[in-house]
């Protein structure tokens, strides 16, 4: 194509790739899988600033792909940002918006806006309609204060003193309307996240292993990776395991030399480093 | 249009190892339905004789519904042949039973273990719908792809693949035996979400059935 340039896009969905993709489906491709978070994430408000928290499993259907991953995203120093949803979208979404807030700082020279971060994401998320699958808890607090969203794949977004996502939302939630209250200290809410987080971690499946915790105030941001281990291995025998040749019976072994399609000849120069 | 939709997977796992004069079957004791727990404390090993269990996991509908048809069977057995049934007359039975739902199939995963009238360790792995074999080790459900390879490589047992056929039981000793099938479920509940809970351990040999828990991952 002559002289084309990458124009900024004007929104809505991209249907570039849509006949293409109907055409490989009939013809028999089967769609790659994705993987889930399957997951429980949780914020919220308490007197000096934002909690938010995560478990540490991602799962490919019912298989746990990684027992420790990190669910609470970097957007800002003063800025965080759990997912839940496809773990590639996730990643992404905040770390392309987490990008973008970095150059806005240059250029603004302030501290970044949590409703700055939750706009950029409900614009991108829409313009995918949904096909972009991220749930996030976003919290950080700035000039204005403290702040706590929930955005949605779909782009919608809402403004809460406290909020789950999630497989294990459910149980998480009901962890906080049991004990919520406004103007929680910072033990009582570090606390009460851990709790959450433990209510999706052992009754839901798609979440597991340990609690992350992150809180943020004025002026201070603290990650507490692996606040709470409350899953370690029940049993590891102690013989420990050998695996030598020959323990897994060989049934039978055929070895065919491959042809030599090359000629190998010596001398020449040899190849520039 | 949304069809009734008459199976459910109530997920698990289930091993049986069978030793020279014992027999070890272990299954987990989660219940479970999609992404919630429905219990703990859910038994999936079934004793038909007195030498003969059964670990089955699946739709626990079906494999309650299986049970109860095989311990009236295993009854009417005893009225009339006026003795117990062995493990291997179990086996034959438990496959009639499978292949008679050809067309609407028990979905069970079973394993049979026990042993036989010589008093060495015997296990029969089932599918769905009745096909089965004796072999030396066997695991079924949601785990088993991830407990198999290990099986396969440190019981040490003649592959069962090999002909003319071998008789398949561990060299290993019971405790040995014991030991592995703990860790090989520690290791399986790391990695598969629908196992885990408690361990529910049941040793068969010569003295009588002899059953064990140890705890597992709750996540």
């Amino acid at each position: 194509m002559t002289g084309s340039m990458d124009l900024p896009a004007k929104g809505g969905f991209s249907f570039d790739l849509c006949r293409r993709n109907n055409m490989l489906q009939k013809n028999g491709l089967k769609l790659p899988g994705f993987r889930k978070t399957g997951t429980t994430i949780v914020g919220l408000v308490f007197q000096d600033g934002v909690v938010l928290g995560a478990d540490t499993r991602a799962t490919e259907g019912p298989i746990v792909a990684d027992k420790n991953c990190e669910k609470i995203h970097f957007m800002a120093p003063n800025i965080y940002c759990c997912g839940a949803g496809t773990a590639a979208d996730t990643e992404a979404v905040t770390d392309m918006v987490s990008s973008q807030l970095q150059l806005h700082r240059y250029a603004t020279g302030r501290e970044s806006r949590v409703v700055t971060a939750l706009t950029l994401l409900k614009s991108h998320l829409f313009r995918y309609q949904g096909h972009v699958s991220a749930a996030l808890v976003l919290g950080g607090v700035d000039c204005t204060g403290p702040h706590l969203h929930t955005v949605y794949p779909h782009g919608s977004t809402d403004t809460l003193p406290f909020a789950t996502m999630g497989s294990g939302s459910l149980a998480a939630m009901s962890v906080f309307e049991s004990k919520y209250k406004e103007g929680l200290t910072r033990e009582e809410g570090i606390q009460l996240v851990s709790d959450a987080i433990c209510a999706g971690i052992f009754n839901d499946l798609g979440s597991g292993s340990n609690v992350d915790v992150c809180v943020i105030t004025k002026g201070k941001t603290e990650y507490l990776r692996n606040h709470q281990l409350p899953n370690p291995r029940t049993y590891a025998s102690s013989k420990g395991y050998s695996f030598t040749k020959g323990q897994t019976e060989v049934l039978s072994t055929k070895i065919t030399p491959l042809k030599q399609k090359v000629e190998v000849t010596e001398g020449g120069d040899a190849m520039e480093e | 249009m949304a069809r009734f939709d008459p199976y459910e997977n109530n997920g698990g796992t289930c091993v049986a190892v069978a030793g020279a004069d014992y027999c070890v079957v272990a299954a987990d004791t989660r219940l479970s339905v999609g992404y919630s727990i429905l219990s703990r404390d859910h038994s999936k090993i079934a004793q038909l004789a007195d030498k003969c269990v059964l670990a089955s996991s699946g739709f626990q509908g079906d494999i309650k519904a299986l049970q109860k048809a095989l311990a009236a069977k295993e009854l009417v057995y005893e009225h009339n042949n006026n003795k117990k049934m062995s493990c291997p007359a179990m086996a034959q039975l438990l496959s009639n039973t499978l292949y008679y739902k050809r067309f609407f199939p028990y979905y069970a995963f079973n394993v049979l273990a026990g042993l036989d009238t010589q008093g060495k360790g015997c296990v029969f792995t089932y599918d769905a719908v009745g096909s089965y074999e004796r072999t030396g080790y066997s695991a079924q459900g949601t785990g088993s792809a991830l407990m198999m390879p290990v099986l396969d490589n440190q019981l040490k047992s003649p592959s069962p693949l090999l002909l003319p056929a071998r008789d398949a039981v561990t060299p290993l000793s019971e405790s040995d035996a014991v030991d592995l099938v703990k860790d090989v479920f520690a290791s399986a509940t790391e990695r598969d979400i629908y196992t885990g809970d408690r361990l529910e351990i049941v040793v068969i040999n010569s003295s009588g059935t002899c059953r064990e828990c140890i705890e597992l991952r709750k996540d």
